[in-house]
């Protein structure tokens, strides 16, 4: 095959099929992803029956400041993945948000709370319940995600699979976190990285397999 | 550098308005920088001219599948020497050998000329047997005999847009069966 011939056959090929832009599609995968999970919650699980009314305690919000925050971080992270000449150094930090955010609400609870109460806090009503429903919710959300992701050239397709997992897990979690009755952020730090750390491990596994190019 | 970066991303603008000229110019342009980079990174013995060729034809192939990422606000170099390097160090490493391309190589190595006489690759034609049918006939017919989209289409008695579709499909089975393609 002559260079000169491909570079013909590519130039016919351009003009004919205009490749939609991934920076475009990017926000509408995550949108996406976001109803999927939404329609999943509503149609499985549902939000708990006092959520609204739980909206004035500071335990419950702060269950979604620390998703929504993994679910902005890790966004921001793979919409960096799908450039292909950025750097992710820098959004790296972005990631980083959630866990300090946790951490700190930890140690107010640590404080907050009579040293009694640690354990019945951590344990919570339903551990399993929680480690299987994020990775159940995040399913369709993470499909959407690698859908639209194939067009993308990454630079490791198991790395920003993961990264995708990471988003359809947070996702999943603020959904989730309208659900659950544990509130405590020792709950949430217990047991809300293990659902997410097995969306994520799927993600990187997919990824591996359906992002290489 | 700055100048060529000009001529990219204008020719790249105009490649994605529909300007199949400007994109023949842009390939163009790029295929001398792979081919240095290739021969000089990839370098070792066994790797002759079509060696080489075969590279930089899988990494034009991706560049051009790919060229959807490209983002309007990012420059066209670094995006190009992305998506090459990448593309070079699987191809090398499917050779068993391994390759080292930093960004800034592609960017600084200069264009290599064109070797005399013969351009061809071996891998490529190899790997067009993959294909079947229409795809085949058509890919084969535009990348080796060199044939146009009209020529094709009269040829294979062919409307030239169905001769479009095979030609789009090909192209993406190609890309997937170097990569499903192990030596």
């Amino acid at each position: 095959m002559r260079t000169d011939a491909l570079i013909g056959a590519l130039t016919a090929d351009a003009a004919v099929a205009r490749p939609a832009r991934l920076s475009n599609q990017f926000w509408a995968a995550v949108a996406i992803a976001t109803v999927c999970a939404a329609v999943a919650f509503a149609l499985t699980i549902g939000p708990r029956p006092d959520a609204m009314s739980a909206l004035g305690s500071v335990r419950y919000v702060f269950k979604f400041v620390v998703t929504i925050a993994l679910a902005i971080g890790a966004a921001a992270f793979l919409r960096r993945l799908t450039r292909p000449a950025a750097a992710s150094g820098k959004t790296g930090v972005a990631l980083w948000i959630a866990p300090v955010l946790l951490a700190a609400g930890v140690a107010v609870e640590l404080i907050v709370a009579p040293r009694a109460e640690w354990a019945p806090r951590l344990i919570g009503h339903n551990a399993l319940f929680c480690m299987a429903m994020i990775p159940l919710l995040s399913a369709l959300p993470l499909a959407a995600l690698l859908w639209t992701l194939r067009r993308a050239a990454p630079g490791s397709p198991a790395g920003m699979g993961a990264a995708a997992g990471v988003l359809a897990g947070a996702i999943a979690a603020t959904f989730y976190a309208a659900h659950c009755q544990d509130d405590s952020p020792l709950f949430v730090a217990a047991w809300y990285p293990v659902g997410i750390a097995v969306v994520t491990a799927a993600g990187a596994a997919l990824g591996a397999r359906l992002l290489r190019w | 550098m700055r100048h060529q970066e000009r001529d990219w991303a204008s020719w790249m603008k105009a490649a994605h308005a529909g300007d199949a000229a400007a994109y023949r110019r842009l390939l163009e342009a790029l295929t001398p920088f792979l081919r240095a980079v290739v021969r000089r990174r990839g370098a070792g013995p066994g790797l002759d001219a079509a060696d080489v060729e075969d590279v930089v034809q899988e990494t034009l192939l991706a560049i051009h599948l790919k060229r959807g990422t490209w983002d309007p606000r990012q420059p066209v170099g670094p995006w190009v020497a992305a998506i090459a390097r990448n593309k070079l160090i699987d191809a090398m490493r499917r050779r068993g050998r391994r390759i080292d391309v930093p960004i800034d190589d592609f960017l600084e190595t200069l264009p290599a000329p064109e070797p005399d006489g013969e351009l061809s690759s071996r891998e490529a034609e190899r790997l067009l047997e993959v294909l079947k049918g229409r795809q085949h006939q058509v890919v084969k017919a535009i990348t080796v005999d060199g044939e146009d989209i009209r020529g094709a289409a009269e040829r294979l008695h062919m409307s030239e847009g169905a001769v479009r579709v095979a030609l789009h499909r090909g192209l993406a089975a190609l890309s997937a069966a170097y990569r499903s393609f192990r030596e």
